[in-house]
């Protein structure tokens, strides 16, 4: 499969504060995006994630290092018209109203105008803000600003889309139609690159993940290959027996009113837990094993690092 | 197409800025107030009318320039909309055109509407269109369009404060520069006088564009002059506007 975007030891250094001091943000990073796959970079805050991203637009030089997008150098404006972009907290012009912006910013595209009425129309029903189309986007909230940030990083209809945290500031709702438009696209055979705090979209969305710690790629690979299916512990829920007719079986984390919460680490005795409810005339409210999940890959890998 | 559209979007954002109607409205005062001007003053009442006018055309069209000028490009930084722009397929050098122009747009309807108020004005006195007026009004745009290009330069590296001080800075220089002509011309060959040419040719002259003298007062002015004041404003605008693009193209938006 072909790349999307390729980054080679992208090394990047700033001169910050009143007395300048050099801080390395970027360290060498490589990682590659394949063509019509999710991936999700991740990190913590400062890690060099929208670094990163602002290197590939443009926006910033690196100090060495390529990158290459759909095989072409990123210097070149060409690399971004197949591209599409939405930052973090989104800023627009606030005088423009969603319609007069989306027009706009097709016309940084060179669209006609028949293509770009059709286009703006279909855009504004895509993120919900056909009825918010004439309003001005300084009336808009956070998250229909990013609904119109999203909007406008697709009015090129992009074969490559990059969001940094597209579902930061989004209500569930909001961030459920967001993660389904993402799924949508991949669907179209778009590649997507995106960063996110919330992991458990990530997990749920993404093909490929890598990890940035500190400038560096600590970890990068497919989810699934990541994430290990094994049991971590399960988590039992009990109700009319004490905590104490379960010493030894598990660890008893929270006793509220007649319920008891277990966590059984031993897979061995769950059964043993559930033969003692059933003696002692308990009753199993809930039982859920714990796989391990994005986050403690994510925890574990920056703890380590 | 794509300078087209940072031109219309600047063009739009500039005519939403406060600070240009109130120098709309100190321009047409200073315009109008010539009138009062010339009734109390002795001597010939149009050339006061027409001398005043034409002073305040360019002094608010200088402050015009320099105000909105400067915040044009800090502003897009500032509020982090160059984020949306500069990710498109857009060069840097693009987006520098398409501020100035939509900004020279904005100096041009304004001039427009300044130089209506004051042939009205100079028509209710001599009852004549006086065209000539038309060609100090016009070197007085070309300097505006300089002066723009200044501003848009300062304003690609620095924050609105200083770079209104050095744009104010450039305009006072480049209309005090002539005096280092005449310096010159009194200056026997050597070191100093190299060193002196060399200054005068590196400092703006902006007294090229200024004809309000010769056309108040009907004076001759030599064909070629126009020529030259002209071919001498595009090369100088050129000029800035291609270090505003070297500055801004070696920035990094953080």
């Amino acid at each position: 499969m072909a790349n999307a975007i390729r980054i080679d030891n992208l090394q990047k250094k700033f001169r910050l504060g009143f007395i300048p001091k050099t801080r390395q943000i970027l360290k060498g990073i490589t990682f590659s995006v394949r063509e019509g796959e999710i991936f999700g970079y991740l990190g913590p805050n400062g890690a060099g994630k929208t670094t990163t991203i602002k290197c590939v637009l443009d926006l910033i030089h690196p100090d060495a290092g390529t990158i290459e997008i759909f095989g072409r150098s990123h210097f070149s404006p060409r690399s971004r018209q197949t591209l599409g972009f939405l930052p973090e907290n989104p800023y627009f012009y606030d005088y423009l109203t969603a319609a007069e912006f989306l027009a706009f910013t097709a016309d940084l595209f060179g669209l006609d105008r028949v293509e770009k009425e059709e286009r703006i129309a279909r855009l504004l029903k895509l993120v919900g803000l056909e009825r918010a189309a004439g309003l001005p986007l300084r009336k808009f909230s956070r998250g229909m600003l990013q609904r119109a940030g999203l909007a406008q990083a697709l009015v090129n209809d992009p074969k490559l889309v990059i969001l940094d945290e597209p579902l930061g500031g989004m209500d569930p709702i909001g961030r459920k139609e967001i993660r389904d438009i993402i799924v949508r696209f991949k669907d179209e055979g778009k590649t997507v690159f995106f960063t996110s705090h919330i992991l458990q979209d990530i997990e749920m969305i993404c093909d490929r993940v890598a990890i940035i710690v500190g400038g560096r790629i600590v970890k990068e690979g497919v989810l699934r290959d990541l994430v290990s299916e094994r049991v971590l512990f399960t988590e039992v829920t009990v109700s009319g027996l004490s905590p104490e007719a379960f010493r030894g079986l598990g660890e008893s984390i929270s006793a509220r009113g007649d319920r008891v919460l277990l966590k059984v680490y031993d897979e061995s005795k769950v059964d043993e837990v559930l033969d003692l409810v059933h003696d002692q005339k308990g009753r199993l409210v809930s039982l859920s094993p714990r796989t391990e999940t994005l986050e403690d890959i994510f925890i574990e890998t920056v703890t380590r690092t | 197409m794509k300078i087209g559209a940072i031109a219309g979007i600047t063009f739009k954002e500039a005519k939403r800025d406060r600070i240009l109607y109130l120098l709309f409205f100190f321009a047409a005062l200073g315009i109008g107030g010539a009138r009062v001007l010339a009734i109390l003053t002795v001597g010939d009442r149009v050339k006061i009318i027409k001398d005043v006018g034409l002073a305040s055309i360019s002094l608010f069209g200088v402050l015009m320039a320099i105000l909105i000028g400067t915040g044009l490009v800090y502003k897009e930084i500032d509020k982090k909309t160059i984020f949306t722009l500069l990710s498109k397929p857009l060069h840097r050098a693009e987006f520098i055109l398409g501020k100035f122009l939509g900004l020279v747009l904005t100096l041009f309807v304004m001039t427009l509407f300044m130089s209506l108020i004051f042939l009205a004005i100079v028509y209710a006195h001599t009852l004549k269109v006086e065209g000539t007026l038309l060609v100090a009004v016009g070197y007085i745009f070309l300097e505006l369009v300089l002066i723009t290009a200044v501003a848009i330069l300062f304003s690609s590296f620095s924050t609105p404060i200083l770079s209104s001080l050095f744009a104010l800075a450039f305009y006072l220089i480049g209309h005090l520069s002539w005096g280092l002509e005449l310096i010159l011309k009194k200056m026997t060959p050597g070191a100093g006088r190299t060193l002196v040419r060399a200054l005068y040719a590196v400092l703006p002259d902006l007294e090229n564009f200024n004809f309000r003298t010769e056309v108040v007062h009907g004076l001759p002015i030599p064909p070629g002059i126009y020529f030259s004041s002209a071919l001498y404003g595009v090369c100088y605008t050129a000029f800035i506007l291609g270090l505003a693009v070297l500055v801004f193209r070696r920035r990094d938006f953080i």
